[in-house]
């Protein structure tokens, strides 16, 4: 078993008044792809949001051994950990080059990845490194921002549906993307509905319902668990 | 009438820069943070009456250097520990925040150094003519006043499209949330921006302190221009300000030179129902002119000029 980066203990969220995660756990290892799966609205999303302090927390969240529940997003982002979310959010006015400076940290130099080793994987971001972010397409959009955060040299990326609305060659390409992303010693928590590339790529796996988290176990153990995916996942 | 023209264009562009020095502060902060401060043309007075506190006891320049600096932090203050807090409670509470504190300002400016204007001099070093042109003079103090003006905006520029603290104030215009995962600390660019806006605004007294007039009643004149040149460039566009500030500076400019009525231009029979207001001469009502620009736009462009969206 893999030193766990990412421990997750009795997880629980609000908005406002309704209670949307009801005590959450689970773990990633160093290096990890771990899957979260669902339905619509289960609370996926949410859950990555609570651990980077953009909706208050409740329960336990310890990154390397370090209790981080309560960080602001900010200082949970320099403690290493990445987020890539399911709107995007790249900045549309900027270029792409000047999109992916602001992935950098402040006073931290070179990590594991460099704008070069990003045109290397994504040459169309190279082509259109001085354009406005806002003119790429879908795809090219959905690579600025995993690239982005990568910038920030993370030790655990958390993306929320990266495949959403891409083209089979595009959720192709992601696929590589975070396999190499993974072999650089980066852990992954991939969030997906469809199970596009998760029971691909994905280590392990843990399907959330109803704001908990209700199977854990590999691709291979959920392919023959007809049941779960029945109760969980098929729509 | 060549003359009129020069001279009014001249004093149009350094009017409309210097408001552009607080209308851009004023922009970026409503932008970014959403509040609308009817504090800022209080950082402006405070910026003139510390540089003149400054230059009577050692001097303009350092008044020039240290004033601004002051009303920065004084800024930077009041973000940090006034609107931060009260940015969970929403617009209206922070709205009546800045509200009373330019109350607050104008109070204390008025026990402090009184009621009645200070003599607040243009530094012997550029009280001197600039150059003579049509046999009217014009004085040195206003040509470093719009050199001055040209300098911060460039400097603006610069900072916002070059820097990477630019960028980073760039991006959260848009998405403040996602430029904190990234991992930088957007409360401290708010608080940054306020504190750079409030020492702009700052700086624009402590130039025009001298060749105005220092009073306790110059930020609630001059508050309602501003509003009128960020609603009429557009909410939020900094462009938009930038343009509507040159407008507003020259129009006024201009119908403040118009010193001619209706009737002398146009003959001395009134339309029916405009009597007195045939004899009223155009500089009479220049005051007006840019509140009627304001309903203009409003009634014909409702966004303003470069806006893009009502919010
Ligand atoms: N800002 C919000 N305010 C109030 N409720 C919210 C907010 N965001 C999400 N919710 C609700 O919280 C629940 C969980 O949302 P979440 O976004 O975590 O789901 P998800 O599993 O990511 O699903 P999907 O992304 O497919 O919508 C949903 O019922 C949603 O309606
Ligand atoms: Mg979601």
């Amino acid at each position: 078993m893999r030193a766990p980066i990412l421990e997750v203990l009795g997880l629980e969220a609000y908005y406002g008044k309704s209670h949307i995660l009801h005590g959450v756990t689970f773990h990633v290892g160093e290096a990890e792809i771990v899957g979260l799966l669902g339905r619509n609205g289960v609370g996926r999303s949410t859950t990555i949001k609570a651990i980077m302090g953009d909706v208050p927390p409740r329960g336990s969240i310890r990154f390397r051994g370090e209790e981080i529940a309560g960080l602001k997003p900010h200082q949970t982002a320099l403690k290493g950990l990445g987020y890539v979310p399911e709107t995007r959010d790249i900045f549309p006015g900027l270029t792409v080059r000047q999109n992916l400076q602001l992935g950098e940290k402040a006073g931290k130099s070179s990590g594991r990845w460099a704008m070069d080793d990003m045109f290397r994987m994504f040459p169309q971001l190279e082509e259109r490194a001085d354009m406005r972010a806002g003119v790429l397409s879908g795809g090219e959009q959905q690579m600025l921002t995993i690239c982005r955060t990568l910038m920030g040299d993370p030790d655990l990326v958390m993306i929320d549906e990266p495949t959403e609305g891409l083209s089979p060659m595009m959720v192709e390409h992601v696929g590589r993307l975070l396999e190499e992303i993974a072999r650089r010693g980066v852990a992954i928590l991939l969030i997906e509905q469809k199970l596009t590339i998760a029971l691909k790529i994905a280590h392990r796996l843990y399907v959330m319902g109803h704001g908990k988290i209700v199977y854990e176990g590999t691709a291979a153990d959920l392919a023959t668990a007809a049941d779960i995916r029945k109760e969980w996942l098929e729509v | 009438m060549l003359q009129l023209i020069t001279f009014s264009t001249l004093n149009g562009v350094l009017y409309g820069m210097l408001l552009f020095m607080m209308a851009s502060g004023l922009t970026l902060i409503f932008s970014m943070m959403g509040v609308l401060n009817f504090a800022h043309a209080s950082f402006y007075m405070l910026g003139a009456y510390f540089g003149f506190e400054i230059s009577r006891r050692i001097g303009f320049w350092p008044g020039f250097v240290l004033a601004p600096l002051l009303v920065g932090v004084i800024g930077a203050l009041v973000e940090r520990y006034g609107l931060r807090h009260l940015h969970r409670r929403g617009q209206v509470s922070e709205l009546l925040f800045t509200f009373g504190l330019a109350f607050v300002i104008e109070e204390l400016v008025q026990m402090i150094w009184g009621k009645l204007p200070v003599d607040y001099r243009v530094p012997p070093q550029l009280d001197f003519v600039a150059f003579r042109l049509f046999d009217t003079t014009y004085p040195a103090y206003r040509v470093f006043m719009l050199l001055i003006a040209i300098a911060m905006f460039a400097a603006l520029l610069t900072v916002l499209t070059r820097t990477r603290v630019g960028l980073i104030i760039q991006a959260a215009l848009t998405h403040p949330d996602m430029v904190a995962m990234l991992g930088h600390d957007v409360p401290k660019i708010f608080m940054l921006v306020f504190g750079a806006g409030a020492a702009l605004a700052g700086l624009a007294g402590v130039i025009a302190g001298p060749a105005l007039v220092t009073q306790p009643d110059m930020a609630s004149l001059l508050g309602p221009i501003l509003f009128v040149v960020i609603v009429v460039g557009g909410l939020g566009s900094l462009t938009g300000a930038f343009f509507a500030s040159l407008l507003i500076g020259l129009v006024q400019t201009f119908a403040v030179a118009m010193n001619f009525s209706f009737a002398e231009v146009l003959g001395p029979v009134a339309p029916p129902f405009l009597g007195d207001l045939w004899k009223v001469t155009i500089a009479e009502l220049a005051p007006v002119v840019p509140y009627l620009l304001l309903v203009l736009v409003l009634i014909f462009r409702p966004t303003g000029l470069m806006g893009r969206r009502e919010s």
